[in-house]
């Protein structure tokens, strides 16, 4: 089989999947909740995945912990993941500075855990997420009346500003960065110590489901309507009554929020911050995660967040050669899924004419 | 008086593209601008629709002054727009993007958008066989078809119509202009702009002729037809 072959069938397995969710969502009421809380279930078990016999030997990741890998890259990369496809995938903004946000949300609890108070990790959150909320409103409100290559260019410098100003700031720590950030606190059985990566997965995995909830809800709503309408054409949906701009800067604020809540999360594990944590290359990296699971999707920014947080580490034993390795998957599956993993629209007709036409072709091989 | 521009005036930088345009538009009327090239159609009306800002002058719908209003509190007066270059959202299906002219109203999910949406498909029965299909897969006509279609999805009081015909077979433009004849006789104010004098004319009751961005003529769309300047000027002369 050549290597187009396997890329064939590696797209149509790919398609089965993404119609997966059509054929759930056909499914009565009770077995596609069923179906629904076995999926979540398996994903808690995700620690254990390695010990699986084929499935373990896809996904383990040799020479680094897998458990720290899910831990402190995938459940990180899929939260920015899902914030960052609020302002790219659904209102069309092309945000390059995204972890100005991310840093914001790491820095709050840094400073208010340690720097310069000791509140309790829990505490920091919510004013971390207000934060980088209030951040993505102060940077919209003047940049969002800019469209397409000069918003991407005014968000890079952000980032950077964002980077830059906390090495300079010596109440933020200066490059030494900040450490013994508070940890989240113990629930029951689960204890938030260093040697012990599960609760922090749990606690991420948990958040990750909760703000997947939420996002569902926004996108089939009214908010989502415009948003849609915004990314397809501006003028148009501004002709039509939607307030665009207001739209644009709730999609920012939203997006800056998740991206934040997800540098607590990061604060609240490593428990140490300093501003070489948040180079640029992060928010190229999180573009990526969202552009390669499929602008626009949210199970696609589930995927591809996971994929770029993984595949780096499962390339582990390639050495100095892994980045390469890394690019190279990346262009390879551009090229043959443009859209990304999991399209942005799966047409319920698309899919019925698909399966249809297979219905009628099994047929005349059953009747010659 | 449903509209009343006075002295309109709109600049790109600082190219001066309306120089003091005032023309008016009464309830029931069908009145169209027409011009060459950069005359300032297509300025005037992204200025009626708000999506321009003016350096002078003056925009009155209903006697209520709208000049400054955003773009999308003019759809809730009534003001719609189907644009220029159709502007419809390619990546949503026909149904979708009626919706989407629903948008302002606040009885969207309601039988009387069901009514609306019927209307719709029955002056344009191609988009009733279309329904799934989505925008951007459409013809230029059905395009067009579309975008007027979901123009009057939000119930417009005063339908502002961008180049209908731009890009169209004479067949097809002949039944666009049909149409927005039908559109007006149920009871929709129509502005115009268009490129094709001679079909725009003959469907007006009225009609403004813009130049470099001024007015040069005013009168009965049928009258105008007959003016051997505007003759010369736009529909070829003799």
């Amino acid at each position: 089989m050549s290597l187009s072959d396997t890329f064939k069938g590696l797209t149509k397995s790919a398609h089965a999947v993404s119609g997966l969710g059509e054929r759930i969502g056909d499914l009565p009421r009770v077995s596609r909740w069923s179906l629904i809380a076995l999926f979540i279930f398996s994903l808690y078990l995700m620690p254990w995945w390695p010990e699986v016999p084929v499935l373990g030997w896809l996904v383990d990741t040799p020479g680094t912990s897998f458990e720290g890998v899910i831990t402190d890259k995938v459940v990180i990369y899929v939260l920015v993941a899902l914030g960052l496809n609020v302002v790219v995938g659904l209102a069309g903004l092309l945000d390059l500075g995204y972890v100005g946000f991310y840093a914001i949300g790491a820095y709050v609890v840094g400073i208010l855990s340690s720097q310069h108070a000791n509140l309790p990790w829990l505490v920091c959150v919510p004013i971390a997420v207000i934060v980088s909320m209030i951040a993505g409103v102060i940077l919209g409100t003047p940049t969002l009346r800019l469209r397409g290559d000069y918003l991407a260019i005014v968000t890079l410098g952000f980032g950077e500003i964002i980077r830059i100003s906390a090495n300079n700031a010596d109440w933020l720590g200066g490059s030494r960065g900040i450490s013994k950030i508070a940890k989240p606190p113990n629930i029951g059985p689960l204890k938030f110590g260093v040697l012990d990566a599960k609760p922090y997965f749990f606690l991420g995995l948990t958040v990750i489901i909760i703000t997947v909830f939420f996002l569902r809800r926004l996108e089939n709503s009214r908010v989502g309507r415009a948003w849609n309408a915004v990314r397809e054409d501006e003028d148009a949906a501004e002709l039509m009554g939607v307030p665009t701009f207001k739209f644009k800067l709730w999609a920012f604020a939203i997006g800056a929020a998740i991206g934040g809540l997800a540098g607590t999360l990061y604060a609240g594990k490593v428990r140490f911050i300093n501003p070489s944590n948040f180079p640029l290359q992060l928010s190229i990296l999180f573009i990526a995660a969202v552009v390669l699971g499929g602008t626009g999707n949210m199970w696609g920014a589930v995927i591809g967040g996971a994929v770029v947080g993984w595949m780096p580490e499962r390339f582990r034993g390639f050495a100095d050669k892994r980045v390469f390795v890394f690019g190279v998957a990346l262009v390879l599956v551009m090229v043959f899924r443009p859209q990304g993993l999991i399209p942005r629209k799966i047409r319920k007709e698309r899919w019925l004419a698909n399966w249809k036409q297979r219905e009628s072709e099994g047929g005349e091989v059953a009747r010659g | 008086m449903l509209l009343e521009v006075t002295d309109l005036r709109v600049a790109y930088g600082k190219i001066e593209a309306l120089k003091g345009v005032s023309f008016t538009v009464n309830e029931g009327e069908i009145v169209t601008l027409v011009g060459a090239n950069g005359a300032g159609k297509t300025t005037t009306m992204r200025t009626v629709s708000g999506l321009r800002t003016v350096i002078g002058g003056s925009i009155k719908f209903e006697g209520q002054d709208i000049t400054n209003m955003p773009s999308h509190q003019r759809v809730k007066l009534g003001i719609c727009q189907s644009p220029e270059g159709r502007g419809i959202f390619p990546g949503m299906s026909v149904r979708e993007n009626l919706d989407m002219g629903t948008y302002t109203r606040a009885d969207h999910k309601s039988a009387a958008k069901n009514e609306d949406m019927e209307r719709v498909m029955h002056l344009f029965p191609r988009l009733r066989e279309r329904i799934s299909q989505m925008g951007g897969t459409l013809s230029g006509g059905e395009q067009q078809m579309l975008a007027i279609g979901r123009a009057l999805m939000s119930r417009p009081r005063l339908l502002l119509l961008d180049e209908p015909s731009m890009g169209l077979a004479p067949k097809l433009i002949a039944q666009i202009f049909s149409i927005i004849t039908e559109i007006n006789q149920q009871g929709t104010t129509v502005l115009l702009v268009e490129q094709n004098a001679a079909q725009a004319l003959r469907r007006a009751h009225r009609a403004y002729v813009l130049e470099t961005g001024n007015v040069v003529k005013t009168g009965k769309g049928i009258e105008l037809l007959d003016d051997p300047a505007v003759r010369a000027a736009y529909l070829g002369g003799h």
